[in-house]
């Protein structure tokens, strides 16, 4: 197959056959005054040594030796080269989506192997493979329950990701749903009395995020129980998937939305990543994306293909689940060969680490002078700080000692303005986080 | 092969009807259609619909297709053994197959719909058209 454009006497023919004398001629129904008439602004085209130098320069403007502790749904942790150097391989990079199994068996056995472990990892029965990420997983896990149950009104926390919130209502917004958003505690944890004031008869799910955005686990078992009162769904969002090899998954859920990017992919200015849902069994006619089962070929041989394909809208048009189609099936490729290479053991280990690094973390700086922890509810790698004065501007001092410091919370919550989050992975060494504490209480200590 | 004493539609289905209430399927010819059908959705006890409106659908491996409501009704009482078993609409699409009991909202409807012998003319038109 040739790549190249159409020549001259090629576009002659087709404008020929169609019966018009020019391309022009084709926008002819846009009135004049719509049609732009210049060139586009565009700069002009580079030889390979400039386009080199110019992304060799853009390279160069990356920081180096900095110590992050900005997390908040992006998880930097340690990937293992193994991951990129599969990536790379022809057979899965270039590879598109696998409808015909006798060619994609590689594909879809990977697949097959992400999903499984998105089951195991979140106690679900069945996931998908895959979402654009965490918040448009979220979003439509909410569109689900809105069938499943013919109702539209959801109920979240405000503790879920305020991106995710956005997602959602922006998905909401012409699909006549209600949502209504519920506040947090003192511990941190979305208020189970306003939420069991809200959930009622019209209510399709209550959505809740754990660990939060302010990294505190949410009490899910007892939202879910709330939910089913009323026979609404428990939706489960998780940005940080780490911490189900720390903490018990939520198994009482009805719908788990994921956000898979801390297993295997890099934060990369924000993506791409790999969004899942998992459900239960009896749920998976109205689950959203792409599945591979296994099956058996006519001579006995396990197989793979995708399967319950009529959810989908190449085979179901408008009355599809979801819009989406081909997915990030190279991301959840990462995200399976990472949790390979890492094992049970690896990946609980792990999550030992930023459980026990993100405590060390959160008492060194709770020691310095007028800083509090804001919330008092549990946590996993992740946690809110108070500070005497305002984060951005401590931030400004951090940064000239290499730091980048807490996410400011008032961007998000004008309630939250001297609050910001911390986040420690395993990639932060215990002698950067006393070199953070030191230069935090360095910092509040400048005259403002 | 199409009991004389149901009615039919365009669409293929086919109504059962007796003093105001009613059972609706899909018909044999539908079913071949559609091949080996894997799930039924089903509406609530209770739900109205409209002459012509879309009351659930039936997924075979192939395709999932609409069904829509012969006449104006009220669910009455839906076919619980199709969850376990839809593969009966296959084997016995005219009885044990049905989809839906009903209550009618407006029995002069019926007369609108097919008899048995204009819709085997129907179909026999229809698999004319299909083998020319």
């Amino acid at each position: 197959m040739r790549y190249l454009p159409k020549s001259p006497s090629e576009r002659q023919e087709m404008l020929a056959a169609i019966g018009v004398r020019s391309a022009d001629e084709l926008f002819s129904s846009i009135p004049e005054q719509f049609r732009l008439k210049r060139k586009l602004d565009l700069p002009p085209a580079l030889s390979e040594m400039e386009i080199i130098d110019y992304f060799r320069a853009r390279a160069a403007e990356n920081s180096r030796g900095y110590t992050s502790f900005l997390g908040a749904g992006v998880y930097n942790h340690h990937r293992s080269v193994v991951v990129d150097t599969i990536l790379l391989r022809g057979e899965f990079l270039t590879s598109y989506t696998p409808y015909q199994a006798e060619i994609s068996q590689g594909t879809l056995q990977a697949i097959f192997e992400f999903q499984t472990m998105m089951c195991q990892l979140t106690g679900m029965d069945v996931a998908n493979a895959s979402m654009w990420d965490g918040s448009t997983a979220l979003a439509e896990a909410a569109l689900m329950a809105d069938r499943l149950t013919d109702r539209r009104r959801v109920v979240i926390a405000r503790s879920v990701h305020p991106e995710y919130r956005q997602v959602l209502a922006t998905y909401a917004k012409n699909l006549g749903m209600e949502i209504v958003e519920v506040g947090w505690t003192s511990r941190g944890q979305a208020d189970l009395a306003t939420i069991r004031e809200l959930v009622h008869d019209d209510t399709s799910c209550v959505v809740v995020q754990s660990p939060n955005f302010f990294g505190v686990i949410e009490p899910t078992a007892e939202i879910a129980q709330i939910a089913h009162a009323k026979d609404a769904l428990s939706v489960v969002g998780i940005a940080e998937p780490v911490s189900l090899a720390a903490i018990n998954p939520p198994a009482d859920a009805d719908i788990v939305a994921m956000e898979a990017q801390g297993l295997g992919l890099p934060p990369s200015y924000g993506g791409p990543f790999a969004g899942v849902i998992a459900t239960r069994d009896k749920f998976v006619r109205q689950l959203p994306g792409r599945l591979a089962g296994q099956t058996t070929d006519k001579e006995g041989r396990r197989g793979f293909v995708l399967t319950l394909a009529t959810r989908e809208q190449h085979i179901r048009r408008e009355k599809a689940t979801s819009n989406i189609c081909t997915n990030q099936a190279l991301c959840a490729l990462a995200v399976t060969v990472q949790l390979t290479l890492l094992g049970k053991e690896g990946l609980k280990e792990m999550a030992q680490q930023n459980l026990s690094k993100a405590q060390f973390a959160a008492a060194e700086l709770a020691k310095i002078p007028g800083v509090k922890l804001s919330f008092t509810g549990p946590t996993f790698n992740e946690f809110a700080i108070e500070l005497p004065r305002s984060v951005k501007i401590v931030n400004q001092s951090l940064l000239r000692e290499k730091i980048i410091g807490p996410l400011p919370l008032g961007q998000f919550y004008p309630e939250l303005t001297k609050h910001g989050l911390v986040c420690v992975t395993e990639t932060i060494s215990r002698a950067e986080i006393e070199r953070f504490a030191a230069s935090l209480k360095k910092a509040l200590a400048e005259p403002l | 092969m199409y009991p004389s004493n149901y009615r039919y539609t365009k669409e293929h289905e086919w109504i059962e009807a007796k003093d105001g209430a009613g059972t609706i399927g899909i018909t044999d010819y539908a079913q071949h259609e559609l091949g080996d059908v894997v799930f039924v959705e089903l509406p609530k006890v209770g739900a109205k619909f409209d002459a012509g409106k879309s009351f659930g659908t039936v997924e075979s491996v192939k395709a999932v297709s609409e069904i829509y409501c012969p006449v104006s009704v009220e669910i009455t009482e839906t076919n619980a053994k199709l969850a376990d078993s839809p593969e009966t609409i296959n084997s016995d699409p005219h009885n044990a197959g049905w989809l839906i009991k009903v209550k009618l909202a407006k029995p002069d409807e019926l007369k609108s719909l097919m008899d048995s012998a204009a819709y085997q003319a129907y179909i026999d038109e229809k698999e004319k058209e299909a083998s020319a």
